[in-house]
């Protein structure tokens, strides 16, 4: 049907900030796992975000990326982890032991086409 | 204990003798209910239902939007309460979900804080002489038709089954959320598992069909809905609904509240308009009914004397599978037969209302 775009509502729909698990596409995620199966162990305590050095001059936040990204949300990671500076600090703080510059570096890759 | 927390679920609603409040919004968006109610309650099944011209709004929206303070929305409940008090009545039945929360709300204040009342009682008596009694039962109208729907089963015309498969029809029911997620002890159900509107629905032949979003809000919410920047959010909470229980196929919806049955019904155009979608099996939306439109279709009553012809999604497709005789060409005359006029095409039942709709059951 064509939706006539003259018309001025006043307002347009909001969209849901909530994620949508069923609509997202899981496959990259999927491979992320693969290549980091420690991923697994990761208890989401924010250690690596505490101590980062880019999040305190930016609002780059390690935690939140990696978990929209395991939720099967793309979209902004790779310019997200492009703030990273890789010092590592996240990597000697992580009390699970993730290499978490491998995290960085295996997103970056995998996500590159998103 | 085991068996026995359904009753915790259920509420006493009274068998006779209501005084009926009605709502502000009813009378503009679905005109034909109110009167459907009270031919329903006197005509078929005998009952005693009082009103008062000089009953007013209860002021609901505008408390709910901060512009009636709980003082003054006190005192116009009271003189509701005076009104049923110098009219005989005892039972207060409320048209509309958010009086009826207004009205449970304001006596559990009452309950809670006994000063409250006193004051209430004072401010009531110095602007107007008037004194009341607190109501001994108040049911919402959909409680009442609940009560009486086997009776109403038994009356009735028809079933809600497609005339030509003979399956039962497929109703999504919807809950205005001042009916039971406030008080959930004064509702049929609770607010967990609300029956109001299902039990009708089964017992008058339909099978209630279950979605995933079937408890969330319709997205009127007052100052969601009532600050045109914001209407956004409110149109998402339907389209959220719309969505979630298109997939499940229903042939209509039916709502016990008055901002629920406008805003599902009407937003189905916006959406169309914005977004070229729509929902329903046949590409034509989902009729959204109201309980009383229901019941009176189900006793027989003409659809278009119902005020059917008000609703933005066409209802003749959902007439057509019931097997209802209606008269397309009195579906826009007014009072002793004055022509209307049809209203324009509207996006989401561009095929019944361009040209008169064509029967294809």
């Amino acid at each position: 049907m064509a939706i006539d775009r003259s018309i001025n509502w006043g307002y347009s729909i909001s969209r849901p900030r909530a994620v949508d698990m069923d609509a997202n596409d899981h496959e990259a995620a999927a491979r992320l796992l693969r290549k980091l199966p420690e991923l697994q162990a990761c208890i989401a305590c924010g250690c690596c975000v505490a101590t980062c050095t880019a999040g305190n001059l930016t609002d780059f936040n390690f935690r939140r990326v990696h978990t929209l990204v395991r939720r099967g949300e793309y979209k902004g990671a790779y310019d997200e982890l492009n703030k990273c500076m890789l010092c590592g600090k996240c990597r000697l703080v992580c009390p699970r032991g993730i290499n978490t510059r491998a995290v960085v570096m295996a997103v970056k890759r995998i996500l590159g086409e998103y | 204990m085991r068996g026995t927390g359904w009753k915790e679920y259920q509420k006493e609603i009274a068998d006779d003798n209501y005084f009926y409040v009605r709502s502000c919004i009813r009378q503009n968006f679905f005109p034909g209910s109110e009167k459907a109610f009270l031919s329903i309650l006197r005509s078929d099944l005998g009952k005693d239902v009082g009103e008062d011209l000089k009953h007013t709004s209860c002021t609901g929206i505008g408390y709910h939007t901060d512009i009636v303070s709980l003082e003054t929305i006190m005192t116009v409940v009271a003189r509701q309460f005076a009104l049923m008090t110098e009219a005989g009545y005892e039972n207060l039945t409320s048209s509309c979900i958010t009086s009826f929360g207004i009205y449970t709300e304001m006596l559990e204040t009452w309950h809670e804080f006994p000063e409250t009342e006193e004051r209430t009682r004072e401010y009531l008596y110095k602007a107007t002489g008037r004194e009341f009694t607190k109501p001994r039962n108040v049911a919402h109208t959909s409680d009442v038709i609940y009560k009486h729907r086997e009776r109403i089963a038994a009356q009735g015309k028809i079933k809600l089954v497609n005339s030509v498969t003979g399956k039962p029809l497929r109703v999504v029911e919807h809950i205005g959320c001042h009916y039971a997620k406030l008080f959930p002890k004064k509702g049929v159900g609770g607010s967990e598992f609300p029956y109001v509107l299902a039990g009708m629905i089964e017992s008058w032949g339909g099978e209630v069909t279950d979605y995933p979003e079937r408890r969330h809000c319709c997205g009127f919410g007052f100052r969601n809905y009532l600050v045109q920047a914001n209407r956004g959010f409110s149109i998402a909470n339907s389209q959220k609904k719309l969505e979630s229980m298109s997939r499940y196929k229903p042939d209509f919806i039916v709502t016990n509240c008055p901002g629920c049955a406008m805003f599902l019904d009407k937003w189905q155009y916006t959406i169309a308009e914005m977004e070229g979608a729509i929902y329903g099996q046949d590409g034509r939306g989902i009729p959204v009914l109201t309980y009383e439109e229901m019941a009176g279709l189900v006793l027989g009553y003409d659809p278009w004397a119902l005020g059917m012809q008000m609703h933005q999604v066409a209802v003749e497709p959902l007439l057509d599978k019931l097997g209802i005789e209606y008269d397309p060409a009195a579906k826009y005359l007014g009072r002793n037969g004055k022509y209307l006029g049809i209203p324009d095409q509207g996006a989401v039942n561009m095929n019944c209302t361009s040209q008169p709709y064509m029967r294809t059951l």
